[in-house]
């Protein structure tokens, strides 16, 4: 009896690792198929942005001082999450509930500058309707928002599991999910930093 | 046995139409629809090449390798060096043969490109804009200052260089007896350039679903035998009375299904360039706007080379107007 | 604002005959079903046992239940056309008129591309493949679920058109700026617009899955060149899937907020620019052709190593020209549009890459023909559809390459000679094939045979109706037909209209000898049962199990040793081994949270076509709820014991060796 319980618990612990591996992978994947998705819409911005309907264009309304400080925080937000990993793996419960709280403070930083700047472009008139190339600004960069609010709630929810149930095998391959799609969006957001405000205001 | 017999009837059919169905793109009329013709036909024969020996082969070898039958039998034979180079070869080479053709005749064929003559010396070409609208052609005859809708009359052996734009949905404007087809697309020009070497009256029509009157969108091409002819239309068209400037344009663009041809005796000068700015003023011009927005910008950098042609007050007019109606 | 947004009961055509129609037909058989149902108490099993199914055996059953009922409706549609324009010929108006005759032939595409073809190839793909590689099931089965949900709520919303408001009128394509508000102010683009992207986020997901599964998931023997040719071109479908319908997801999503929210991307006004639009389109389009024909080229590849009891010719070539047709159709997109006024070097350019593609879609041509050579082939259903393909997809490729060259696509463009191509390689390639795997497979996915009359019957039909319905079309657009036409004016066109009509009804003809044979078969599926799970002495691992297959289906993960593993294992007399000890097997539990996400998101799809902003919000978070809801459920697994395992066994080899004795 017990060397049968034995025999399924091993073939247990095998079954889960390799679960684990293969959500890693898929997630990897899905996350290749959302970087055509922003390339597409990249690709859109990079023909329209020219096309600014006699209204404003980039270096009218882009601050780079303030988008410096949006890019930090995200970035910042990226090692934050990164020493959360490294809590995880170390099965301290304690320092990645930390370190995912910071990470998620400076991610939610992030979304109000940018909602904030949105905000004032449009009380402005310079909403998405106003032209082609704000269409297409308002788009690409809405969509990179909308990716880090999922985040964050998705990092809400790891959250609470992360402190209800600590830090099993599936919550850390989920850690990693997560810590997949953060860096991802950072990569995302260094494109969208050097090809809409930087190359805009030059 | 049936699928021959099947592609027989394909082969057949294909024939009766070689051999001279009247008024399609194998009955051509123009030395741009005659060269086209000529492409298919090779293309076809080229690729006729492979196509019926794998029909046959597909036949014959299941016909021959039939259960039942005591033919060799080799289950385990899978492979051949010899025959997978000569199966990768033979298509690689027809590819190659056709690809060549393709490659020349897309630079002979162009749409862009204006005609030329047996030396290659490039000819004079008349002008005709075109526009599509909801639902209809608007063919303007700046040479002649005049307009028509839904007739398209040209003297035969002169060629017709098109200007095609829209003022609404994209159509393709396509005369299929003369030759190539395009785009019509609002903010845009594009070229066509087409050639009648026999008298006649073709149709023409749109050939891109545009809505609802889209099967109404059709107008006749004629050639006419001379250039006297052709004149004496364009008396007649001119003495029709109304003038097309940009007040009854505006009701000539309302939709309409089906709509009757009509004549236009007078036509403002650049109508057709200021329906192409009205949506293309607003491309390119990153810089130009916003904070140092003023009046009586300009317009100079677009991508349409007609656009420096034109008299720099026209921009302004259309911009503000454009503006307005923001 | 009203609570129901712009839905008001005026979006029902109560004034239209036709619709009403077919709305009391389908409420009848619907009613007809919900009776049968309660009579034969099938409520609870439907529920148990499929609808929240994780297994992909059941999923990949109801795909192809799904794409037969759409083959159906977007059949109907296609029968309704052709009579229109055989009736409305010599300036005639015929009996449909533009309002309503555009939404049909918009909704045909969409429907025979979106909702029959990919569902079939899906559940093809779901059936067989996890089998072929000698899984235990798909990576991830509660996704697999929910995709199937996904695929279904779009083919819901689609339905739904038919009954309240209107369905796109846009052609299939839905080409901006006719498909924006300016132009289109209705509701039916933006049904177009829901029902793509739900069925878009359940294919993409399938893709991602299905390559996790190959990839990850095959038994520890088999090397990635021992992997079943089908499974191989599925992988590059699933490939190109993931690498393709973000784009459309793109495409779409720009749509959306131009239509909803006045963004200008493709808008005449504004600065918007409507070749973005196209150019993604097919970005996506292109690709989803190769997405739907290279798995039928892998049932062909199948077939006819099967039914020629011989090994398949070229295996390594075939696997190099998939890989080859996967990566260049990806670059050939713009000739969909050479009239669109490129130079003559990007024409040129594209038109060659098209062609290039012909080089390793003829060497699988030859490699199939060599297959066949000296080897003994048997003439079933199957093999039938095969020779039907070979023949019928060859005129369909040489009429493509010669719409490659640019020269010729200017004349011949939107005409109906185009139509008749891609029905040429379409149903010629692609649905022939389905229906060649269908006939393959159904006694391994149901456990009994199909007819054979019927099935014979319906493959001549389907042959003949093609041939007699598309050749006119070839001729009619040499004669300048253009496509889309509502009714025509011109006495030389319409005899080859009426033929054409004439192959519809022999279509039909087909259609029926299928739904005749699938009736009969059932009836008489107690003399047809297939004990053996291996009813065609075939080759690959999906023939090992029993028919159905366990549902665990393999009690030992198989050992491979060669490409065609079983062949290899009967010849080496250890197919039908009897294990003395099992060990227990891990496996998922079903799951309600596929039903109930796709249902909250078809929901929300139906709100935001008709602007009823509250629902379409609390059916977001209702469908994200139950996400996470199920993200923290605990009991998604359990194990089947080794004496269960023992049973089922010992039936199924005593079964198959009575039989094989």
């Amino acid at each position: 009896m017990s060397s049968v319980s034995q025999a399924i618990d091993a073939h247990e612990h095998h079954e889960h690792h390799d679960t684990g591996k293969n959500t890693l992978f898929g997630f990897w994947l899905y996350l290749m198929t959302d970087c055509l998705l922003f390339a597409s819409v990249f690709a859109t911005y990079a023909v329209l942005y020219m096309n600014t309907a006699g209204g404003v264009s980039g270096h009218d309304i882009f601050e780079l001082d303030y988008v410096a400080v949006e890019t930090a925080a995200l970035l910042l937000s990226s090692i934050t999450y990164g020493f959360a990993m490294i809590a995880a793996h170390k099965q301290n419960r304690s320092a990645t509930l930390g370190w995912l709280s910071i990470t998620f403070v400076l991610g939610a930083i992030f979304i109000g500058m940018e909602v904030n700047e949105f905000h004032h472009l449009i009380a402005n008139g310079n909403g998405p309707s106003r032209s082609a190339f704000l269409s297409s600004f308002f788009a690409l960069v809405g969509m990179h928002g909308l990716h880090v609010t999922a985040g964050l709630i998705w990092m809400a929810v790891m959250m609470v599991e992360v402190a209800k149930r600590g830090l099993g095998n599936r919550t850390i391959t989920r850690l990693g999910c997560l810590s997949m799609f953060w860096h991802f969006l950072d990569v995302i957001w260094i494109c969208v930093f050097t090809v809409v405000y930087l190359l805009g205001v030059v | 046995m049936f699928i021959r017999s099947l592609s027989k009837f394909a082969l057949a059919a294909l024939a009766l139409v070689l051999s001279g169905c009247e008024g399609g793109v194998l009955d051509p009329k123009g030395h741009v629809g005659v060269q086209e013709k000529e492409l298919i036909i090779i293309a076809t024969v080229l690729m006729l090449l492979v196509v019926i020996p794998v029909i046959f082969m597909t036949l014959y070898f299941a016909w021959k390798y039939r259960e039942g039958r005591d033919e060799v039998y080799m289950p385990k034979w899978a492979h051949s060096t010899k025959i997978e180079s000569v199966i990768w070869t033979i298509p690689i080479i027809i590819i190659i043969i056709l690809g060549t053709i393709t490659w020349k005749t897309t630079h002979e064929l162009d749409p862009y490109r204006p005609l030329e003559d047996a030396d290659g010396k490039q000819l004079d070409h008349m002008v005709v804009e075109v526009v599509s609208l909801n639902w209809k052609w608007l063919f303007i005859y700046p040479e002649q200052g005049v307009a028509t809708v839904n007739e398209l009359v040209f003297p035969k052996d002169v060629p017709v260089q098109f200007k095609i734009t829209s003022d609404s949905t994209m159509n393709s404007f396509f005369i299929p007896q003369l030759g190539s087809q395009i785009y019509s697309m609002a903010g845009m020009e594009t070229k066509l350039h087409l050639i009648a070497n026999h008298e006649g009256t073709y149709d023409g029509f749109s050939a891109n679903y545009s809505g609802a009157g889209f099967t109404g969108m059709k107008f006749k091409a004629i050639a006419t035998a001379t250039d006297a002819d052709f004149n004496s239309w364009v008396a007649k068209v001119k003495a029709s009375g109304t003038p097309l400037n940009p007040q009854s344009y505006e009701v000539l663009a309302e939709e309409s299904e089906n709509n009757p041809v009509q004549y236009y005796s007078d036509v403002t000068d650049g109508l057709f360039h200021q329906i192409v700015m009205k949506y293309m003023q607003h491309y390119n011009d990153w810089g130009k706007g916003g904070k140092e927005h003023g009046e009586g910008m300009e317009h100079g950098e677009h991508h349409d080379a007609e656009a420096s042609d034109m008299p720099k007050m026209q921009h302004s007019a259309d911009h503000a107007a454009a503006h307005g109606e923001a | 604002m009203s609570l129901l947004g712009k839905l008001s009961i005026d979006a029902v055509p109560y004034h239209e005959p036709i619709v009403m129609g077919t709305l009391a037909g389908v409420g009848i058989i619907g009613l007809l079903l919900v009776v049968l149902l309660t009579k034969f108490k099938l409520w609870v099993p439907l529920w148990r046992d499929w609808i929240t199914s994780v297994d992909h055996k059941r999923l990949g059953i109801m795909y192809i239940v799904l794409a037969l009922v759409m083959l159906i409706r977007g059949f109907a549609d296609a029968i309704m056309m052709r009579t229109q324009l055989a009736l409305a010929t010599n300036g005639n108006a015929g009996y449909l008129p533009p309002e309503h005759y555009d939404q049909i032939f918009s909704a045909h595409g969409v429907i025979m591309i979106i909702f029959m073809a990919m569902p079939f190839m899906v559940g093809l793909m779901n059936i067989v493949v996890p089998l072929q590689i000698g899984a235990r099931d798909v990576a991830f089965p509660f996704l697999n679920n929910l995709s199937f949900w996904l695929t279904t709520a779009g083919a819901i919303l689609i339905n739904i058109s038919l009954g309240v408001g209107e369905f796109a009128k846009t052609g299939w394509v839905a080409y901006p700026p006719l498909s924006e508000l300016t132009f289109s102010p209705g509701v039916g683009v933006d049904y177009y617009i829901w029902a793509l992207q739900l069925s878009g986020l359940g294919t993409l997901l399938t893709g991602v899955n299905f390559l996790v599964t190959v990839f990850k998931c095959r038994t520890p023997s088999m090397k990635l060149m021992q992997i079943p040719v089908f499974t191989w071109a599925c992988t590059w479908a699933n490939i190109l899937i993931v690498a393709s319908f973000p784009i459309l997801t793109a495409a779409l999503g720009l749509l959306t907020l131009d239509r909803y929210l006045d963004f200008h991307f493709f808008t005449n006004e504004g600065g918007g620019n409507a070749m973005m639009y196209i150019n993604l389109f097919w970005a996506w389009g292109h690709p989803e052709v190769y997405i739907l024909i290279l798995p039928a080229f892998g049932i062909f590849s199948e077939i006819v190593a099967t039914f020629s009891s011989k090994r398949l010719f070229g295996y390594t070539s075939m696997i190099v020209a998939n890989g080859a047709i996967s990566v260049l159709g990806f670059i050939v997109w713009l000739h969909h549009f050479f009239t669109m006024g490129s130079g003559a070097n990007v024409n040129a350019f594209f038109g060659v890459m098209t062609m290039i593609i012909a080089v390793p879609t003829g060497v699988k041509l030859f490699n199939w023909l060599f297959t066949m050579y000296r080897g003994r082939v048997r003439i079933t259903v199957p093999i039938m559809w095969t020779l039907g393909f070979m023949t019928t997809f060859t005129i369909g490729g040489m009429t493509g390459v010669l719409l490659a060259v640019p020269g010729a696509d200017f004349v011949l463009h939107n005409s109906l000679f185009l139509i008749a191509h891609f029905h040429n390689t379409i149903i010629g390639g692609a649905v022939f094939g389905y229906l060649a795997g269908f006939a393959y497979w159904f006694p391994k996915a149901m456990g009994f045979h199909l007819n054979e009359k019927l099935g014979k019957s319906a493959f001549w039909c389907w042959l003949v109706g093609f041939y007699v319905a598309f050749m006119p079309l070839y001729v009619l657009g040499f004669m300048g037909m253009t496509r889309r036409l509502n009714h025509t004016d011109n006495p030389a066109w319409n005899i080859w209209l009426y033929i054409a009509c004439v192959g519809a009804f022999i279509i039909l003809a087909g259609i029926v000898s299928q739904l005749l044979q699938l009736f009969v078969s059932f009836r008489d599926r107690k003399q047809n049962l297939d004990t053996t799970g291996d009813p065609w002495n075939a080759r690959t691992l999906e023939w090992q199990t029993s028919s159905p297959p366990q549902f665990y289906n393999f009690a030992k993960l198989p050992e491979v040793h060669d490409i065609d593993a079983f062949m290899d294992a009967k010849e080496k007399g250890t197919a039908y081994q009897k294990l003395d000890k099992y060990e227990p097997i891990h496996m998922p539990k079903n799951t309600a949270a596929g039903v109930v996400i796709g249902g909250a998101l078809a929901v929300m799809g139906f709100a935001l076509i008709w602007h009823i902003w509250w629902l379409a919000a609390v059916s977001l978070v209702a469908s994200i709820v139950a996400f996470i809801v199920r993200a923290y459920d605990n009991d998604v697994d359990y194990y089947v014991q080794p004496d269960e395992i023992e049973k089922i066994e010992d039936a199924f080899v005593k079964g198959a060796s009575e039989v094989k004795a």
